[in-house]
């Protein structure tokens, strides 16, 4: 690996200080899972690593039932599938934190870092786009919000400014009869990057018959992580039934722009979107009705 | 040129004092500073498993830690398995059903397995499969792994109600 120099700030306010020095030549590691790598095959490169898991805002995880998720940017994917509320109550997060890498990735690796690492196929985004959830960004000219359907730019690349640094993603508060799912087509049961995936937020009637809202979004089959926008809205005030779901999964094949490579044709993955988007939505209905 | 830097860690029980460079890996400091060489390298971007170690109480891939993160950590390597000459259960279970050929992933299956069994004594073979699959075989297929740790496991029920 290139020679580059190491700090780990304990206060935001130093590590702002140190990525506006260094004027685009710092990276930032949390679980370091994509950024060791990419810095030892010459992908990127530093100057200096800015190590921010000393940092409390980044390393907080917050949650009761009354208030929002606050997940700092660098808490690792095993503190939310280990935590059974969370679990409960943004299950297609923990579904997605449960299937980055293998475990030892999981010790590591963050939802905030599989935001910032920004790939087309990242696990985590989907299940972030079904949850409403808003990116908070600090910076040289103080601290920003962004949805985190507008995070991503293209492959690798976000709205973060040189100098700027996720510090939370925060998902609002659980409401009664709602739950998610997220699911992702590989070839092989574990360790692999998805070839599709969705994520299905949805929120019941009381008596959970009817959708009253849902939120879908998909990943691997474009540039971005996508929200799909016509086929969460259609599903608003329409029973929860397979019919529904079937439907919603057509419309949200509609997002999808997909390649061809190594891992799924243009034709297989839209498909894929279909299917993934009926089965989250069943899944994610049967766990609200216990919610 | 970035400086080498003092880290303290306990390794293995041990509070240990190691320099390294900023860009060195955990795995790189353990084999190549401290010798302990049981974390072994293989792919070396996080797919193998091959240099799994616990760290702070989780188990990570050591060629995605940097040394200088060290500082502060408890760290248990493969060497701590075996305690005084004797061979640890799930050691022996290896040995015996035949859960290695060549030899270079079984430290990182070592490691991960004795987690899971601690964290999860009762985890069915799917369990088995699923937090073993950062680890990578290309020798057993990994039938007779899964067979060590599930044999491992009934032993230490018969161990614990005779």
């Amino acid at each position: 690996m290139k020679d580059f120099d190491y700090a780990a700030p304990t206060a935001l306010e130093e590590a702002v200080a140190l990525l506006a020095q260094h004027n685009g030549s710092a990276k930032i590691l949390a679980g370091g899972t994509d950024i060791i790598v990419q810095l030892r095959e010459g992908l990127k490169d530093a100057d200096v690593v800015v190590d921010v898991k000393k940092i409390p805002e980044l390393t907080e995880l917050k949650y009761s039932t009354e208030s929002e998720l606050s997940m700092g940017a660098s808490v690792p994917c095993y503190r939310l599938y280990e935590s059974p509320e969370i679990v409960s109550a943004y299950g297609a997060v923990t579904d997605s934190a449960r299937i980055i890498g293998g475990w030892q990735i999981q010790s590591r690796a963050s939802v905030g870092g599989n935001l910032c690492n920004s790939s087309p196929a990242a696990d985590s985004i989907p299940s972030l786009i079904a949850h409403h959830a808003v990116a908070h960004i600090v910076g040289p000219n103080g601290s920003r919000e962004v949805p985190v359907t507008e995070f991503c730019t293209a492959p690798g690349k976000n709205v973060l400014e040189p100098g700027e640094l996720l510090v939370k993603i925060t998902l609002p508060a659980p409401v009664s009869k709602s739950a998610s799912a997220y699911l992702r087509f590989i070839p092989r049961n574990e360790m692999d990057i998805a070839v599709a995936g969705v994520g299905s937020w949805v929120k019941l009637s009381e008596d959970g018959g009817t959708i009253t809202d849902a939120r879908i979004g998909v990943c691997a089959v474009s540039a971005t992580p996508q929200f799909a926008e016509e086929a969460s809205a259609f599903l608003a005030g329409k029973p929860a039934t397979d019919e529904t779901f079937a439907a919603a999964g057509e419309l949200a094949k509609k997002v999808a722009s997909p390649i061809d490579d190594m891992r799924g044709t243009v034709e297989y993955r839209i498909h894929l979107i279909g299917v993934l988007t009926k089965r989250t939505l069943n899944i994610a209905c049967e766990r609200a009705k216990d919610n | 040129m970035a400086k080498k830097q003092v880290v303290t860690s306990n390794i293995n029980g041990e509070e240990v004092e190691f320099l390294c460079k900023p860009q060195q890996s955990l795995l790189e400091v353990l084999r190549d500073e401290l010798d302990l060489t049981g974390a072994k390298e293989g792919c070396n971007n996080g797919n193998c498993g091959a240099c799994t170690v616990m760290l702070n109480g989780h188990p990570v891939n050591s060629c995605l830690v940097l040394g200088v993160e060290a500082e502060g950590a408890e760290i248990t390597t493969v060497e701590s398995i075996a305690e005084g000459g004797e061979l640890h259960p799930l050691q022996q279970c290896f040995l015996e059903d035949a859960a290695l050929q060549c030899g270079i992933c079984t430290p990182g299956f070592l490691v991960a397995a004795k987690a899971l069994l601690e964290k999860n004594p009762d985890a069915t073979e799917h369990d088995i499969r699923f937090n073993l699959a950062n680890n990578l075989c290309r020798c057993t297929g990994y039938d007779k792994i899964v067979k060590a740790v599930q044999n491992c496991q009934t032993q230490s029920k018969e161990a614990v109600s005779p």
